[in-house]
């Protein structure tokens, strides 16, 4: 036997986890909020969010190959979460050349042109969904009204923020049980509270993430509401906030690593959100708010890094 | 005790594959020769003290150094000298190797005898002689260890069954057909270093072994047994005295400076034997397994003894090896062939087959702070892994890299496959070179 041996730095024993198991699972808490947006809104839901996968799957394979990057990333199926993420943040009736360019930018200028996976500073489905909101005003709010799939007549085309924000009286909006049930008018992915959750907890479950940035995000929009004398259970379930707090604000590449970090950087969410709801222009401010604190993140990080156990300070 | 409220240390729950653990351990029969490195512990190499040609005899004095950090070196066969080579350890240090062509014969050295030990000074000198060094893996020789500046400030003993290494089981084996030794070193070190209180620390998944120690020291004033949640590395040293006395060993201090003296089961229980027989560290313990191994089992073996023989022993590959290693699958350091010789320090060899060692590429960070979840020293092993590569050594002073005792927590569970733990070794070299 004087063949030799595979040598190798300790350890030998790995977990078996991987980037692209992580992704699937992201993808996997995500698939039933994306059978609900089937039921609110139609095969048009569908169509959206296939475009949006395909076009981020392929800007990702294209662009590692275009720059010769000697690993091709496409395999740790993040453009899948990126692109399912960002149709998710999208009104139904979107042109789908316009969802094609979301992904063009979310996916080569925030995450590639910045090194790929890990390196980007900000969400790049986020920052997708910014630039369609600022370049294409009219089609990124015009809010078609869910197609009653589910046995239920259908409600008002505009979205529950809007109708707040204007001033209308709560009875204007839909009941809270097809505010849970995502029964209203909105993104595609963002409506169905309960998908969302259910999404949610079984990646706190999976350890995919902590419960830490959902929990602080969602109890400062209740407290902030509060205090702002809005109605607080609204506000939680009719914009983007718990479709953001799960999924969006715990994109690992763009929000703090600690425990306390995530805690800093979900109340900076939850009070931007809430000042831009109360006081902007804008109904809606979730997404700005996570790209905002995106960019607090590595100060965040080098504040609350912890306390080596027997480090002495010199 | 750590208090109720202070924070427990990470770790990550590995598989046990505790597969021996019903193997009482065997003693092989007494190999045709064996390669006795002149450097078996942590410190400096011994000189050797024959010549090729000599007669050597089980536990006559082979090698030792005047250096302040250093353990002598016996031999744990009856034959003669064939041989003096340079040797380089696994770890890529140099030193001198003895090879001695066995005569089957084992006659015993007539220096061998019970030494008289009525003071600290004896047994200090006991252990020096006994070329007793720490078993459970580091290799620190005990007779330093036993010999604390501060003793007047050491009042705890800390003894390490944790065994949290994957697959092995020799330890847990030693606590339970060797209790009476180690029960008796314990009492002997409390006695002559005249501390108070010692606690056994023992992870949850060996209960068998958890009875037999609290079973051995009922009515030991001062001594107890803590079981401790299995959860790697438990049985790492800083690890194990927060979890027995909750005193946490400062950087770059020894745990003699926290009041504690923490040795390995297999240390202390060798120590009482030598007390007792008089015979040096001149066998070990140890655990063969692995996906290669046709029949994983506990032996006990000469030191120097070659791998392969020792396989043979276990009745032989039974599938191609592609790695072997010499201790557990998370610290373990592998060896490129199986003629390679067992060490004072080895607990464990094990042959992985194919299946046990797929590499799987590294790919980039994605910043999920898993690392930081996993490292029981709460550092920062990404951010370190990006100083290295950048160069930053400044940056790696200031996140303390020292302080990576190389568990490898970080890599078990790094989605991205980063090599952390070696990144960590790297940057402690590149530190070590900028001053």
């Amino acid at each position: 036997m004087s063949n030799l041996k595979v040598v190798a730095p300790s350890p030998h024993f790995r977990s078996g986890e991987t980037t692209g198991s992580i992704m699937l699972s992201v993808v996997a808490a995500l698939i039933p909020a994306m059978v609900v947006s089937f039921l609110v809104f139609g095969p048009r839901a569908l169509v959206l969010e296939a475009v949006c996968v395909a076009a981020s799957v392929l800007f990702e394979y294209l662009f590692r190959v275009i720059m010769c990057k000697r690993d091709n990333t496409v395999r740790d199926c993040s453009a899948i979460v990126t692109g399912l993420l960002l149709a998710f943040n999208l009104p139904v009736g979107i042109p789908l050349w316009m969802a094609v360019l979301g992904c063009a930018v979310a996916i080569i200028v925030t995450k590639q042109l910045f090194g790929g996976i890990g390196q980007n500073f900000a969400n790049p489905a986020i920052v997708g969904r910014i630039f369609l909101l600022v370049s294409f005003g009219g089609q990124m709010t015009s809010w078609a009204a869910p197609q009653g799939y589910l046995g239920v007549d259908a409600v008002s085309g505009a979205t529950p923020l809007a109708v707040l924000k204007s001033g209308a009286p709560l009875k204007e909006l839909p009941d809270m049980l097809n505010m849970l049930l995502g029964i209203r008018g909105g993104s595609v992915g963002e409506t169905c509270i309960i998908a969302l959750v259910i999404g949610g907890i079984f990646l706190i479950w999976k350890k995919v993430i902590t419960a830490t940035t959902p929990v602080v995000f969602l109890l400062t929009i209740v407290v902030l509401s509060l205090c702002f004398g809005l109605n607080p259970a609204y506000e939680l379930v009719a914009g983007g906030a718990v479709l953001g707090a799960f999924f969006m604000a715990t994109d690992y590449a763009t929000s703090p690593v600690t425990e306390s970090g995530k805690v800093i950087f979900a109340l900076g969410c939850g009070i931007i959100t809430m000042l831009i709801r109360a006081f902007g222009s804008y109904p809606e401010g979730v997404s700005f708010s996570i790209l905002l604190m995106n960019i607090m993140t590595p100060h965040i990080d080098n504040l609350t890094r912890k306390k080596p156990f027997g480090g002495v300070v010199k | 005790m750590p208090s109720l409220f202070s924070k427990a240390l990470n770790g990550v729950s590995v598989k046990h594959c505790k597969n021996t653990a019903g193997s009482a351990a065997v003693r092989m029969p007494v190999p045709e020769k064996v390669v006795i490195p002149m450097l078996q512990h942590m410190g400096a190499p011994c000189e050797p003290l024959v010549k090729v040609k000599d007669t050597v005899t089980v536990g006559q004095l082979l090698g030792d150094s005047d250096a302040f950090l250093s353990a002598p070196i016996h031999s744990s066969v009856s034959g003669t000298v064939t041989a003096i080579d340079e040797f380089i350890t696994a770890g890529g240090d140099k030193c001198k190797s003895i090879t001695i062509t066995t005569d089957g014969q084992q006659t015993v050295c007539p220096d061998v005898a019970p030494p008289v030990v009525n003071s600290r000074e004896d047994l200090i000198k006991a252990a020096r002689n006994c070329g007793l060094v720490g078993l459970g893996g580091a290799g620190f020789p005990t007779h330093i260890k036993l010999n604390p500046k501060n003793l007047s400030e050491v009042d705890t003993l800390v003894v390490n069954g944790a065994e949290c290494e994957p697959f092995i089981t020799c330890d847990m084996r030693l606590m339970l057909d060797r209790t009476e030794s180690i029960v008796g070193g314990i009492k002997t070190v409390m006695k002559y270093l005249e501390l108070k209180t010692c606690v056994i620390g023992i992870e949850s998944n060996k209960p068998e072994a958890i009875e037999a120690m609290t079973k051995a020291v009922e009515g030991l004033p001062g001594v107890s047994v803590l079981t401790m949640k299995s959860s790697y590395p438990k049985g790492a040293e800083k690890v194990i005295i927060y979890e027995a006395t909750g005193r946490v060993v400062e950087e770059g201090k020894l745990p003699a400076d926290a009041g504690v003296i923490a040795m390995n089961v297999a240390t202390i229980s060798k120590l009482y034997d030598y007390l007792q027989t008089g015979m040096p560290l001149v066998e070990k313990m140890l655990t063969i397994d692995g996906g290669s191994i046709a029949e994983p089992k506990n032996i006990i073996a000469p030191i120097g003894t070659l791998i392969k023989d020792m396989v043979a022993f276990c009745g032989g590959y039974k599938s191609e090896p592609k790695k072997l290693l010499m201790g557990g699958p998370m610290m373990g350091i592998c060896v490129m062939s199986d003629d390679f010789p067992l060490l004072k320090n080895n607990n464990a060899i094990l042959a992985f087959d194919e299946a046990q060692c797929r590499t799987v590429k590294e790919t980039a960070c994605i910043r999920c702070g898993r690392c930081l979840r996993a490292c029981p020293f709460d550092l920062a092993p990404a951010a370190m892994d990006k100083a290295y590569h950048m160069g930053n050594v400044d940056k790696l002073r200031e996140l303390k890299v020292n302080l990576c005792m190389e568990c490898g927590s970080c890599s078990y569970v790094c989605p991205a496959h980063r090599e952390l733990a070696m990144y960590n070794k790297l940057g402690k070299r590149l530190l070590r070179e900028a001053k």
